[in-house]
């Protein structure tokens, strides 16, 4: 039985113009075609500079995509991200597309308890069970309950990046985005991640990730795509 | 069709000055739009035309109401826009002083627009309102005191209560932290997030700031001399801005 | 048999001046409790003393009306003399300190405590005709509030009073919405005086000479004192009765007699107190 088929890229490519630097133009990608199916975890290779992290960001929709199709199955529909509304890929994100940042974006004075709880919140779950949900997802990533309390601003880059991780996968989506999820983590930690991405992937999500540790990498992967820099025009 | 509000080609002129030229969105409910621009670039004159405070000089906009029939704004009379004011929509002005009565308790500005709409019992009024003033963060036993003893951030925080206890459908601010220290602007920024997310507001609001904008905003539009010059997701404008200007707005913000 | 002066018109007002507040009056009837502008005169009385009734009574006036004048419920105070004396020089009209035998009545803050009839007309002497004033100094303003219906401010002030004072402190001058629509001021009548407003058989006219507005409510119309739910209207009370004629329904005046304080309590209304004394006797 083939898997079905969740994201398509076809002839993708991205290029920065930097109108303040006398129009330095930087290409980062070119001609790019990637196709992800449910259970996969396609982890991206390539060195630094190759525009792995471009990539997701262009596919979640966070950097506009200069040329090409991205799509989506989308409630059994397909939507190409690089033309649909806003309104179209916020829906897109809130239910189909997760992403996990390298960096946790920190807002002053939520609580972490609440920022992991807040995408749960949204689809409908009232509060005192979506923080439930989300503190089971912490206490599974070692994150001590005497922290959910407070605003992560002051916590660790390892912590941070937990934070994070749970916000990210708190609600099941099909298609999951991961720039490097376990760079500050300890063996203990990765585990943890690996084994949240096995589960999603056993409920029929798709993973694209980037995964900077060798380890990591074999453990996880089901396919590479590896990816080099362009020569900047 | 879902969305709310429908903005089309709208402009507004002080004779041969421009305000705004040439704008069109849409807002669905849940959703909070940030207009961003610095002073001059016509912000607060779309938000006052898309209100209804201001009449357009062309263009249109259309509100769809409680009841399910849309309304063109522009050709609003008095009484209806005095009713959707009362009813349907809330706007949060800049200085709190503008939006509060100053001569009465805290209670009865939160209690205003509910008599307004009807109700006639004294002590729901009250309940209800030291319920907001709870939620705004203000303490209850100050109920009674009237607002000119009341700080610039509370007295803010007092003005939000007041516009919101009638759960408006559509919500208008204008810079609604401006000029209000940090961490007393972080403070009304987190409340606004909260509320936002638990009510399901639409809202527009108008900005300088581009963090305000991220941290509130799915949806922005960047104005410069009346014109919006790039308009889409927040996160995408601020992370891969297009146009020249929003590129040298994003690139000028001082981060700590 | 009293002389009156030939320099002037019947009444005072010149028959022109007349239609012209006939004209307003007749709109005021149409529309309960709007206030209609009109073009108020000089009067031989300053403003502030009641030169708006004044003009009512005197664009109403025909030969055939008995006239009565009260002050605070009474017919013997200055105010009311004086103009009681002012008509009947000028217009030769009959005059009485029988409620029961009026056509015509003008007051100042307050309504008689004998029911009024169908055929009597009650005229009210108003300072400041917009209930809404201390909270909205802007005429037009006030205006467009009242063209829209828009009387949310009226019970901010009411909640206020209640939770400064714990019941509504209003106690004269009590705003009322007559027939469902407007909101006005029955003038500064104790709040006790406003159920006779309800579905009165008589005609109440209201004038406000300084600030040029006149007002009415038809016979028969429903008027209804604001309140909340919870906070209902309520008249004053008092544990006392007159000390005169024994009544313990009518509005009283608390009465200080001598140099040490002493004090009684005794009907504001002088007409009814007599005639209740009259009755006793007989």
């Amino acid at each position: 039985m083939t898997a079905a088929l969740m994201l398509e890229l076809r002839d993708l490519s991205k290029s920065f113009e930097l109108h303040h630097q006398h129009g330095a133009r930087l290409n980062v990608l070119r001609g790019l075609d990637l196709r992800l199916h449910a259970g996969e975890c396609v982890v991206l290779s390539g060195p630094s500079g190759a525009g792995k992290s471009t990539l997701l960001r262009v596919i979640y929709a966070n950097y506009r995509p200069s040329f090409g199709v991205v799509h989506v199955r989308h409630d059994d529909r397909w939507i190409d991200l690089a033309k649909a509304t806003p309104h179209e890929v916020l829906d897109v994100r809130r239910r189909t597309l997760a992403y996990v940042s390298q960096f946790l974006r920190v807002i002053p004075r939520v609580p972490a308890l609440d920022i992991v709880a807040e995408p749960l919140l949204q689809t409908g779950v009232d509060g005192p069970q979506a923080r439930d949900r989300a503190g089971d997802l912490l206490r599974r990533l070692n994150v001590p309950e005497r922290l959910w309390a407070l605003p992560p601003s002051t916590f660790s880059g390892g912590e941070q990046q937990r934070v994070n991780i749970a916000r990210g996968l708190i609600v099941r989506r099909p298609i999951l985005l991961l720039d490097e999820p376990t760079a500050s983590l300890d063996a203990e930690n990765r585990d943890v991640v690996a084994q949240l991405l096995a589960e999603a992937r056993a409920a029929g999500s798709a993973v694209l990730g980037i995964f900077h540790d060798e380890d990591m990498r074999d453990r996880v992967a089901t396919r590479l795509f590896p990816m080099q820099a362009l020569e900047a025009a | 069709m879902s969305a709310l509000l429908q903005v089309r080609e709208l402009s507004r002129h002080y004779g041969l000055r421009v305000g705004c030229e040439d704008v069109s969105f849409e807002l669905h409910p849940g959703e909070l739009l940030c207009i961003v621009g610095e002073s001059g670039s016509g912000k607060s004159t779309l938000l006052n035309t898309v209100a209804a405070q201001l009449s357009p000089s062309s263009g249109s906009v259309r509100y769809r109401q409680r009841s399910g029939h849309w309304l063109e704004l522009g050709a609003l009379s008095e009484a209806d826009r005095r009713r959707l004011a009362r009813e349907e929509w809330g706007f949060v002005t800049q200085n709190p002083r503008d939006g509060l009565r100053l001569n009465v308790s805290a209670g009865a500005n939160v209690a205003e627009r509910l008599m307004a709409l009807g109700m006639r019992n004294y002590s729901q009024l009250r309940h209800i309102a030291r319920g907001w003033l709870e939620r705004v963060e203000i303490d209850p036993s100050r109920i009674d005191d009237a607002p000119t003893s009341f700080s610039g951030g509370m007295q803010q925080r007092l003005q939000i209560a007041r516009t919101l206890v009638t759960q408006p459908r559509l919500v208008f601010m204008d810079e609604p932290t401006a000029g209000l220290d940090v961490s007393v602007q972080a403070r009304i920024l987190d409340l606004l997030r909260r509320l936002v997310n638990e009510l399901g507001l639409a809202a527009v609001m108008v900005t300088h700031d581009l963090a305000v904008a991220r941290l509130l905003a799915a949806r922005t539009i960047v104005m410069q001399g009346g014109r919006v010059v790039e308009t889409g997701l927040t996160d995408q404008i601020l992370d891969d801005p297009q146009h020249p200007y929003t590129q040298l707005l994003v690139s000028s913000v001082l981060t700590t | 048999m009293t002389t009156t002066h030939f320099a002037y018109n019947f009444a005072f007002l010149d028959e022109d001046t007349k239609r012209m507040l006939r004209r307003a009056l007749l709109k005021a009837v149409a529309i309960p409790g709007y206030q209609v502008p009109f073009g108020s005169r000089e009067m031989p009385l300053p403003y502030g003393w009641g030169t708006g009734g004044i003009q009512v009574t005197a664009a109403l006036l025909g030969p055939d009306d008995v006239l009565k004048v009260i002050d605070q419920g009474a017919d013997d105070t200055t105010n009311a003399v004086n103009i009681r004396r002012f008509f009947s020089r000028i217009a030769g009209v009959a005059t009485t300190e029988h409620t029961a035998d009026a056509t015509l009545i003008q007051t100042r803050h307050r309504i008689p405590e004998t029911s009024l009839r169908e055929d009597q007309i009650l005229v009210f002497q108003v300072p400041e005709p917009e209930p809404l004033r201390t909270l909205e100094p802007r005429e037009a303003e006030t205006r467009t509030l009242h063209a829209l219906a828009d009387y949310g401010l009226m019970h901010v002030k009411l909640y206020e009073d209640i939770a400064q004072y714990g019941h509504i402190a209003t106690s004269y001058d009590y705003p009322v919405l007559v027939d469902g629509r407007f909101l006005t001021s029955p003038s500064p009548i104790p709040k006790f005086d406003n159920p006779k407003l309800d579905r009165s058989p008589a005609l109440m006219l209201f004038g406000a000479g300084r600030e040029k507005r006149l007002y009415a409510i038809p016979p028969y119309t429903q008027v209804q004192s604001l309140a909340f739910e919870d906070h209902p209207f309520e008249i004053q009370h008092w544990e006392h009765q007159c000390e005169l004629c024994g009544s313990g329904e009518s509005y009283l005046d608390e009465v200080v007699v001598d140099d040490r304080g002493t004090r009684m309590f005794v009907c504001s209304d002088t007409d009814f107190c007599s005639g209740r004394r009259l009755e006793a006797q007989a």
